[in-house]
Formats: structure tokens, C-alpha cells, sequence
């Protein structure tokens, strides 16, 4: 067979923050540099971010510092962080942000003319620098605009169905033009993930649909581990009504700017719901927590903004108890508190998301929100330095790589961990890629076993439709995967993956290759099951609750598991193997960063 | 979505959709006209579809793709209004589908969805936008001043307002497919950029921190001149960014100081000193 | 095998292997709106040619222009020797057969013509370049305003300096209209009020245009070393928000105004007269 065949020293599969930023890393660096994007440049799922960057500039707050950061970002992640990643993270972050500037973002300003922070849950300081409530927007636009300048090739709505490898470590990509159905292939030592996470496996997610697990899957089948898949981050608000915008996100800035949550009498329970771990910098009355939004040196935070993982547990208990909202959520009420002006001011996308969607003006109204399957703090295990996966040439970035967030993510680490993270890889997959000696070439025949196996569903007739199976996918991860987990529930969701895969193997597409939106899931459907499985073994090894893994039948902390990873790896026979490994212990210079009052 | 002291659109004539009529109830069947086919040609194919409480056009389209049309092409992220993928015409005006709420139309009311026309059909309501992405990458780079000693940019935040209105664009090119000047006349791509990139034009020559004067390169490569400022650009943004009114027509402006006004030359020559 | 240099900056769409440019989607309609977006050209097309009818008639007509102490904003200035009353120096003597309101006609005509809104509204209309948003136009070949004579809107800015000075002008008409017949000062009348009302139409008109918004501070990059003219482009920014509406206003009020002293010269009706 005839391809589409490129050479590069660098393919970044994925243009979010991470993948753009890698991109703009590793042409700096001398490499040629190629993205290759499912979707048009610009329109990656880092626009939906909306509240900010975390970086300890210390624009607002003169005492943050990186060590407070490094801090909280541990604790939030209930210290299962891998410690380097986190003290990389945040050491670089602010300089990252400053950049940008370099680059054409215009972010908020403080009267001083500094960029403006603002709080966010988890982080003891002011820190997330911001553009309004549409910061995704602007790094994306801001990278993409760098992208452009200095002329990365960018592969636009290609989709990378494999990767190819070689005894040596990586040797390129495979995939097709979503455009023409046509196969089109990459020669390069290295390749960067940046493709994101998993939310399409689940049935309320705030994630798009280009949010597949792919970059998880691919690293999985070229040979690389993917660590402590069971951390899931269900974002505490997303709209619950109507049902076609189930999921979206309400952002947290919302609680941020004087937002509280109400259950159905109108109680604002996180006071009930306040753990011991945070009880000592959380306010203890309505009062103290009202006083928190002018004056935060003298009183501690209202419990609305407590680490995500806690208010939605919180949010999932209340509705469970049946203190729920008409649709199933619980009231998030900022119109009785702040004027509309204010609100409409600094919460502007989410006055338009709340008309446009739901016709609820949330300067009059309470919001409802439940929720929904943010985040996944699992991913490819990789070095914290260079982001190398254990697949010489493999590199990962952004949500698809693990380790940085531990058990679970705090709002705005996010985007200053695809900036930090985005660059180191991008400069380490030049350097491997300067490195690497020998040719890298393309073997015939796993190009022809790659294209085979892409147009298998059209082979076959009388199958299913790959729509149905992904909603059955979706909703079993939803009922027995997700907030609150017990072992039996997540037996029957493994016995259910296997009989999807089996399904998958038989469904059949109509149509032909061109845009053909059927094929695409078909396609898309192998990766989901493959991170679904593995969500579902680690979260059934995993006999503990800890940030976003929640055991019904386990509901303590266990400190054996606190110094524990989860690794799936694939045998070669296609099955997963779950393997446990220690987790890396911080220096005793770092760890007393813990032993000072919060 | 209107700052205080800036302008709204002018023209009165094109509201937007109200929310009348419709919605209400558990569901109904509505007739589609969804337009499929490809460059060779294509036709509207008419759909009988359910439609439920609450929903936007883009459901709909997402139940015809999973119930009676599995390889109907269309192009879609966020479905929140933050991306700017799902752009098509819904009743022969570009909108987003994801923020066309049925509730918008009558129950009885056929509506038709068909892709953009100024693109080049991939298929069914996918079009070929690369026109927007060439146009992206002939625009100067952003340059900034050289920053401060301590490392930091320091702008105020009245001056970052102006050209943060612009990069509110989320490029979902629904203004690009309006304008009649390409809309009506394909020969005229070759020498105009379109509304998305005046604005961000715009953008850059208010930037605080940019040095480049784009003037010249606005008129003479970017095509300025040759727009009327008709103003449906302005009415079909998504994010209610003024175009006309806060970015092309003072673009306009800073190039009559520079091209057209003899008086503003001379005091620029006279008094030597940048545009400040 | 292709090989893409570094650097190309190629974003490539997704023509997998190139090939021509595909062709746009085959719809014959020439618009699949359903409103009735045809209305809103047909209302500015017949608001403005009833102004221009009326206004030639009254322009030409070179009689009943002036009722003590009301002149028509039509022919003012007045500056010919052949003027009624004694509003503004007479600087020369033309023609019998020419208007004195030719001499100034160019001045309103100017600033209308080449203003952004009243460009809008008259491409659309009158030129349907396009008759509505997405609304084919039916021209072959559209070079808009990158060459004579459109390129000359760009003067706009000029006719801007010339209203105001006119703008003074009738200010100062309405002022002397506080005087009585006999020029005494001290009276007001119902065309007192309407030629002040005037005035200040035709100020927010001015004012609140798109080249006085660039002028007063627009054309500034920082506003925060700048705080005066900031206030200034703020407080125009909100004018400008509502130009429009201001246009449609100033015209009809410069129109009544005219009309008014008609019906005051041609004894049709007499003055209000309030004190």
C-alpha cells in the first residue's frame, strides 16, 4: 500500500496547551517539529478551562511562594504526587506565565500593572492568573498564535490510530485524514502525547468528544505504563439541566467570587462536610467564611472551596440523602449574594454559557450543578524531568502523562502543568531525537497492519452500530466506576468490558472513509476500553478512599497505599497487568515544607 | 455581554432569536432539512426527528447521526459555545448550533441546516475553512517591547481592555462565511483577510506592549479597504464582539492618520514622536 | 516519500495528498432565511429618499426659509446678499437663480454621506451590498472601498471638523431665536425650542461619530497615560453606542425644524409663543 509518508525529528500528537507547547519547545530546541490535531488548530478541549493559571508569582499575595505552592499542590493531591513533578511544576510556573506575555497574552491586571491572581480551591494563596473567566482560551490562542509564527507544520483533523515502534524505542505514527479517510504516516524518533484524557467513557463528563483516552491507549500499546489510573476528577459543579448540557462546567470561580451551595432547604452543607485533614484552615461558621472574601489574612476559607474531590462527595451524599435540587443536583447560589453587575463582570462566559444554554440568568436565579467527570489524575508514567515515558523516543505531556496531581488535581494546576511539563517534553523529544543514532525507518508491514486494522469495521456487514456501544460503555463507567466505587459493582463493570470488546470487534460501520463520523468512533472505541479497564482494575486493586477514588467498602486512608503507585502495563498477549510500585519519597529538605503551620 | 462605554451593534434589524414559541413539554417530532452531499453536489434531505425539552440544534443533529444518518458529517467540539466548531446555517443564518436552542422555533417549523457557503464543502455541513488559516499565518507577529528590569510586562488593566474584547474570539469564522465580500465573491479571498483578522489587527496595533505599526499592512496586503462596513459580522458573533464598531472601524481610523489624513501626518513628522 | 522541511508552517486543513480545491455546496437559493429581512432596507430606502425629495424641494426652493427670528436649518449659515434676515454676515453676492442653501448643502450632504452608519445603511439598502446578512448581493464584482471614489469615505474625518463649525453655527441660531420679532431679547416660542432641540441633535450626531471617538482618544495605545482623554473617549464611547439612533433623529429633526419655519413663513400657522 501507498501512503502519505512525513519525516520529523519531533510529531506532537495533540494542539492543547501541552501539545503546542511542546511543539514550540522542541522547534526551539533545532528540531523539525510537526502537531498533529483530531480537531482544527485552536479548538482543543484547553479552551474549556476557565478560571486560571496557578503559578506562585506572588503578584497578590507577596509571601507565595513556589514552597506553597509545591505544597499545596501535594496535599490537595493527598500526597501521592510524584514530589519531583510537583517541585517542577511549581518552580516553573511562573516564569512559564510570563512568557505567554512574551507571546501576546493579555492577561488581568493588578493596579500595580502586575498580572492579577486570583483564588481558587486548594491553594492558600491567590495564585491563578487569569483572563476573565475564558483563560483557556487565551493560552490557547496565545500558543497557537506562536505556533504559527514560527511555522510548525501543523497536521489539522488527523487522527493518530498507532504508534510506531522499533526494538530502539519509537520510529514514528500512523493514522488518517478525518477529511478524506485517507492514511498518512510519520517517520521520527520522537514522538510527544499530548492528547489529553478520558472523559468520553463516562456518561456526565465536562470533556469533549475528542477526549477518547487515545494518547493513554497508544502508550499503552507501544509499551508504556500507565500509572494510578483510578483517580478520576469528578468536577463538584456541572449544569445538570437540560439534559442536552449535562456535564458542562460551571466554574469554580464561581465559589471563588462569593458562590455558595444550597441544598433543597436551603442549607449550605459543606459545613457538614468539612475533613479533618482541612478542618484547621477551613472557616468553622457562615460568618467567618462570608469575612474570608475581603479580608483573607484573618479568617480561613468557606468550605465551598474546599479540594474538589471533597465537595463533590459532599454534592454526590446530599442528593443521595434526597436534600438534591428538582434535576438532581444541588443550588449554586451567587445571584443572592453579589450584585448582577458584579457577577456579569467577572464571571462573564458563565452569565452567556447559563442564557445561551439553559435561558437561567444566574444574577436572578440559583444554578443547579452536580458532578461531572472532569479530570483524570492517571496517566502515562513518565520521568519528571524530561517527561520520557519508558518507550525510548515516548514523551507525554498535559493530562494524558501522570503522576504530577496524585490522587487528585487542584483548579489551575492544570494549565501551568501543560506549560511546565509541555516544554520540558518538547526539549527533551529534540534532544533524544539529536541523539538517537541509526536510521529510523518505517517498516512496510506495520504500516499495512496498521491500515488493515483501521478499515476492518468497514469489512465487516450486519454488525452493530458503534453509537449504541459507547452509550453502554458511558453508562456502565457511570454506574459502576464512578464517584462511589465498590468491588462488586467494579467486577461487573470488567465483566461488562468484556463483553463490549467483544462487541467492538464485531460492530460495522456504513458509509465510506470520507469524514465519516461512525468509522471515527469505531476507531475511538478500542482506546476507551482499554483506559476504561484500567480505571477498573486499579480503582478494584486500590482497597482505600483517597482524592478522586472513593471506596464505599474501603472509606479510610490507608498509609501502606499513601506510598504506593498502580502501573497497567500490556502483556503481549493484549491483557492488562496491574502491577504495584513504590511511590518515589521526597528529599527530607522538601518534606519540611510540611512540618510548618498551614 | 455589553462592557460599560462600549458601543452595542448599530443595526436593529437582525435580532436575535427570541425565545418564543416551542419548547415545553416532553418532546415533539420536528421536521429537518439537513443539506448532504459533497463538492460533486448535494441536496436537502428531509428528516422526521425527536426533539426534548431543552435541546439545540446540535442534539438534533447528533440523534440523526446515531438514529437514521450514522456517516452524516459534521464538525463538532465543546458543545458549550467556548470552541467555535459547530458553525453551519440554521434557516439561512450562520450560527453555532450549539447555542440554537429548538426553543427558538415553532413546533411546526422546518428547519433547515446547511453548511457554510463561503467554504468549500467537505461534506454534508463540514466545510474546508483552510481560507482562515492561511489569512492566520500571513499576519506580523506579535513583538513585544523589551520587558521591565525585574522581568515583568506592567500594563493597566483600562489599557488591556481594549484588545482583550478581541481575543474573546473563539474563530468559529461565522463571521468570515457572512461577509459578503467573500461570500459573494470568491475572487475576492486573494486580497481580503475578512473580519477575524482585522480584528486582530486591531488587536495588535492597541496592544500595549507591540511595536510593529500594521497600518500599511492592514490596507495593502489584509484588504481593509475593502470593507463596507455592512456590519453582519457584528451580528453573528457568538461573543458579541463588536467588530465593526471597536475593531475594524477604528483600524479604519488609524489608517486614515497615516494614509489619508495630511494634517495627522504632519503633526506625527512635526512633533517626532510615536503614535502616543 | 515527502519530506517537510522544517519550518514550512504548513496547516494543512486535511486535504489528505492535495488535490483541487474542492467547490462550495450546491444550494441555488440565493437565501435560506425565513424572516423577513427585506423589510429593514425597504424602511431605511424609503425614510431616506423621502428626506432627499423633501430636502432638494426645500433646498432649491430658495423661498420661506426664514420667519423672524427662525431661520431653517437648511440655509444656515446664510451667506449671500440675497438672505432674509440677518443671522450670519453676508460675505458675497451670487446668482439670483442659485439658493443660498447650495452654498452650504455640501457640509450636512458630506458628513451624512461618508458617515459609518449612514454607509451601512445605504450599501445595504440602496446598493444591496447585501440587502441583509447573508443575503446574496447582486453584483458581479465588489472592490468596496479600495478605490475611487468610495476610497474618499475616508475624508470622513473633515466633514466631522465642518459639522461641528455648522453645528456652532445653528447652535448660535437657536440662541438668537430667543430674541423677538422686533429683536428684543427675552422671548422663546415653540420654534425657539424646536431649532434648540435641533442643535443639540445634530451635537450628539457629531459627537458621538466614529472619527470624533478615534480622535478624542482612540487612536491612543495607553489610555493610563492619558486620563483625560480617556474620560473623553469613554464618555464618546457611550455616545457612539448610540449613533444610530441619534443619526435617524437628527435628521428628522433638521427636516421638522425646516418644515416648521415653512409653516411659520408661509403663514400657514403662527408661533407658539411660550414668554
Amino acid at each position: 500500500m501507498e501512503f502519505e509518508k512525513h519525516a520529523y525529528d519531533v510529531v506532537v500528537v495533540g494542539a492543547g496547551g501541552a501539545g503546542l507547547r511542546a511543539a514550540i519547545a522542541a522547534h526551539e530546541a533545532g528540531a523539525r517539529t510537526a502537531v498533529v490535531c483530531k480537531s482544527l488548530l485552536g479548538k482543543a478541549h484547553t479552551v474549556m478551562a476557565e478560571g486560571g493559571i496557578a503559578a506562585a508569582m506572588g503578584n497578590a499575595y507577596p509571601e507565595d511562594d513556589w514552597r506553597v505552592h509545591f505544597r499545596d499542590t501535594m496535599r490537595g493531591g493527598k500526597m501521592l504526587n510524584h514530589w519531583r513533578m510537583a517541585q517542577l511544576h511549581a518552580q516553573e510556573a511562573p516564569d512559564r506565565v510570563r512568557e505567554l506575555e512574551d507571546w501576546g497574552a493579555l492577561f488581568d491586571r493588578t493596579p500595580d500593572g502586575l498580572i492579577s491572581q486570583r483564588d481558587f480551591g486548594g491553594h492558600r494563596y491567590a495564585r491563578l492568573a487569569h483572563v476573565g473567566d475564558r483563560t483557556g482560551l487565551e493560552l490557547i490562542r496565545t500558543l497557537q498564535q506562536r505556533t504559527v509564527a514560527l511555522g510548525v507544520d501543523v497536521y489539522m483533523e488527523c487522527t493518530v490510530t498507532r504508534l510506531l515502534t522499533d526494538a530502539d524505542g519509537i520510529t514514528g505514527a500512523f493514522g488518517y485524514w478525518r477529511e478524506s479517510g485517507r492514511f498518512v504516516a510519520w517517520e521520527a524518533p520522537s514522538v510527544v502525547l499530548a492528547t489529553g484524557g478520558i472523559g468520553k467513557a463516562y456518561k456526565v463528563t465536562s470533556n469533549s468528544w475528542e477526549y477518547t483516552g487515545d494518547g493513554h491507549s497508544l502508550a499503552l500499546a507501544a509499551g508504556a505504563g500507565l500509572v494510578n489510573m483510578e483517580f478520576v476528577q469528578f468536577h463538584p459543579t456541572g449544569m445538570v439541566w437540560p439534559p442536552s448540557v449535562r456535564g458542562i462546567l460551571v466554574t469554580e470561580s464561581v465559589r471563588g467570587d462569593g458562590g455558595v451551595l444550597k441544598n433543597s432547604s436551603g442549607n449550605r452543607f459543606m459545613f457538614d462536610y468539612i475533613p479533618d485533614f482541612f478542618r484547621k484552615e477551613t472557616a468553622e461558621t457562615e460568618d467567618e467564611a462570608d469575612r474570608w472574601y475581603d479580608d483573607k489574612k484573618n479568617n480561613r476559607r468557606p468550605p465551598e472551596l474546599l479540594p474538589r474531590d471533597e465537595v463533590a462527595r459532599a454534592i454526590n451524599s446530599e442528593v443521595k440523602a434526597g436534600r438534591g435540587s428538582p434535576h438532581g443536583g444541588v443550588f449554586l447560589d451567587i445571584a443572592s449574594r453579589r450584585p448582577a453587575e458584579y457577577v456579569r463582570r467577572r464571571l462573564p462566559s458563565m452569565y452567556h454559557q447559563f442564557k445561551e444554554l439553559a435561558d437561567v440568568d444566574i444574577t436572578a436565579e440559583a444554578m443547579e450543578v452536580g458532578p461531572t467527570c472532569h479530570y483524570v489524575m492517571g496517566g502515562v508514567e513518565v520521568d519528571p524531568d524530561t517527561a520520557a515515558a519508558s518507550v525510548p523516543g515516548l514523551f507525554a505531556a498535559g493530562e494524558v502523562a501522570g503522576g504530577m496531581h496524585g490522587s487528585n488535581r487542584l483548579g489551575g494546576n492544570s494549565l501551568s502543568d501543560l506549560l511546565v511539563f509541555g516544554r520540558r517534553a518538547g526539549a527533551a523529544a529534540a534532544e533524544h531525537a539529536s541523539k538517537r543514532t541509526g536510521v529510523v525507518a518505517l517498516r512496510e508491514e506495520m504500516l499495512a497492519e496498521a491500515a488493515r486494522a483501521a478499515l476492518a469495521p468497514f469489512e465487516r456487514e450486519g454488525g452493530e452500530n458503534p453509537y449504541a456501544v459507547q452509550s453502554e460503555l458511558q453508562q456502565t463507567m457511570h454506574d459502576l466506576v464512578g464517584i462511589i466505587r465498590t468491588a462488586p459493582e467494579m467486577e461487573r463493570a470488567l465483566e461488562r468490558i468484556a463483553v463490549l470488546r467483544e462487541r467492538v470487534a464485531a460492530l460495522s460501520v456504513e458509509g465510506h472513509r470520507q469524514y465519516n463520523p461512525g468509522w471515527h468512533l469505531a476507531l475511538d472505541l478500542p482506546h476507551l476500553l482499554a483506559v476504561s479497564e484500567c480505571i477498573a482494575r486499579a480503582a478494584l486493586a486500590r482497597e482505600e478512599s483517597r482524592g478522586g477514588h472513593t471506596r464505599d467498602d474501603f472509606p479510610a486512608t490507608d498509609p501502606d497505599w499513601g506510598r504506593t503507585n498502580l502501573v497497567c502495563t500490556r502483556g503481549p498477549d493484549g491483557t492488562v497487568t496491574l502491577t504495584r510500585q513504590p511511590l518515589p519519597q521526597m528529599p527530607p529538605e522538601l518534606a519540611e515544607v510540611f512540618e510548618e503551620q498551614p | 455581554m455589553t462592557e460599560p462605554g462600549e458601543p452595542s451593534i448599530g443595526g436593529t434589524d437582525e435580532g436575535r432569536g427570541g425565545g418564543a414559541g416551542g419548547g415545553g413539554g416532553s418532546g415533539y417530532d420536528a421536521a429537518f432539512r439537513v443539506w448532504r452531499g459533497d463538492a460533486s453536489g448535494g441536496e436537502l434531505q428531509t428528516f422526521t426527528v425527536r426533539v426534548n425539552e431543552g435541546e439545540v440544534v446540535l442534539d438534533v443533529i447528533h440523534r440523526l447521526q446515531a438514529t437514521q444518518a450514522g456517516d452524516l458529517a459534521v464538525r463538532w467540539n465543546c458543545k458549550a459555545g467556548k470552541c467555535g466548531s459547530c458553525s453551519a446555517e440554521v434557516n439561512g443564518r450562520p450560527r453555532l448550533m450549539c447555542l440554537t436552542r429548538m426553543s427558538t422555533f415553532a413546533e411546526d417549523e422546518t428547519v433547515t441546516v446547511t453548511p457554510l457557503r463561503t467554504f468549500p464543502v467537505i461534506r454534508d455541513l463540514v466545510t474546508d475553512v483552510s481560507y482562515n488559516y492561511e489569512k492566520a499565518a500571513q499576519v506580523p507577529a506579535f513583538t513585544p517591547r523589551p520587558r521591565d528590569p525585574d522581568g515583568n510586562h506592567r500594563m493597566q488593566q483600562v489599557d488591556v481592555e481594549r484588545p482583550q474584547e478581541f481575543r474573546k474570539c473563539i474563530e468559529c469564522w461565522l463571521c468570515q462565511d457572512t461577509c459578503h465580500v467573500i461570500r459573494d465573491h470568491e475572487d475576492n479571498k486573494r486580497a481580503f483577510a475578512g473580519p477575524r483578522f482585522l480584528i486582530r489587527l486591531a488587536e495588535l496595533d492597541m496592544h500595549p506592549l507591540d511595536v510593529v505599526d500594521r497600518r500599511d499592512a492592514a490596507q495593502d496586503e489584509f484588504g481593509l479597504g475593502y470593507c463596507n462596513i455592512t456590519k453582519c459580522c457584528s451580528e453573528v458573533c457568538p461573543e458579541g464582539i463588536h467588530l465593526t464598531d471597536n475593531g475594524i472601524i477604528p483600524l479604519k481610523e488609524r489608517v486614515v492618520d497615516r494614509r489619508f489624513d495630511p494634517l495627522t501626518w504632519l503633526g506625527s513628522r512635526i512633533r517626532r514622536r510615536p503614535r502616543d | 516519500m515527502t519530506t517537510a522541511s522544517r519550518g514550512t508552517g504548513a496547516t494543512s486543513p486535511g486535504h489528505g495528498g492535495g488535490g483541487p480545491t474542492p467547490g462550495r455546496a450546491a444550494i441555488a437559493a440565493r437565501t435560506l432565511r425565513t424572516d423577513r429581512w427585506w423589510l429593514q432596507p425597504l424602511l431605511t430606502v424609503l425614510a431616506l429618499v423621502a428626506f432627499v425629495v423633501y430636502s432638494s424641494f426645500r433646498a432649491f426652493q430658495n423661498a420661506y426659509y426664514f420667519s423672524e427670528p427662525y431661520i431653517s436649518p437648511f440655509y444656515s449659515p446664510c451667506l449671500t446678499t440675497a438672505c432674509e434676515g440677518d443671522t450670519f454676515p453676508k460675505l458675497f453676492t451670487g446668482p439670483d437663480w442659485i439658493s443660498p442653501a447650495i452654498y452650504i448643502l455640501v457640509f450636512p450632504l458630506g458628513i451624512r454621506l461618508t458617515c459609518y452608519y449612514y454607509r451601512k445603511a445605504y450599501y445595504r439598502s440602496f446598493w444591496l451590498s447585501p440587502p441583509a446578512c447573508a443575503v446574496a448581493e447582486p453584483h458581479r464584482r465588489y472592490t468596496g472601498e479600495t478605490r475611487f471614489p468610495l476610497i474618499g469615505q475616508n475624508v470622513h474625518r473633515y466633514f466631522l471638523y465642518a459639522a461641528l463649525v455648522i453645528n456652532a453655527i445653528l447652535f448660535y441660531d437657536a440662541v438668537l431665536a430667543f430674541r423677538d420679532e422686533t429683536g428684543e431679547w427675552g422671548h422663546m416660542g415653540l420654534g425657539t425650542a424646536i431649532l434648540l432641540v435641533n442643535a443639540v441633535l445634530l451635537f450628539l450626531y457629531s459627537l458621538s461619530c466614529h472619527s470624533c471617538r478615534h480622535i478624542v482618544g482612540g487612536r491612543l495605545n495607553s489610555f493610563s497615560r492619558h486620563p483625560v482623554r480617556y474620560r473623553f473617549w469613554t464618555v464618546v464611547s457611550r455616545l457612539n453606542a448610540r449613533h444610530m439612533q441619534y443619526a435617524w433623529a437628527s435628521l428628522a429633526s433638521v427636516a421638522l425644524a425646516d418644515l416648521y419655519v415653512f409653516l411659520l413663513a408661509t403663514g400657514t400657522i403662527s408661533d407658539l409663543r411660550f414668554f
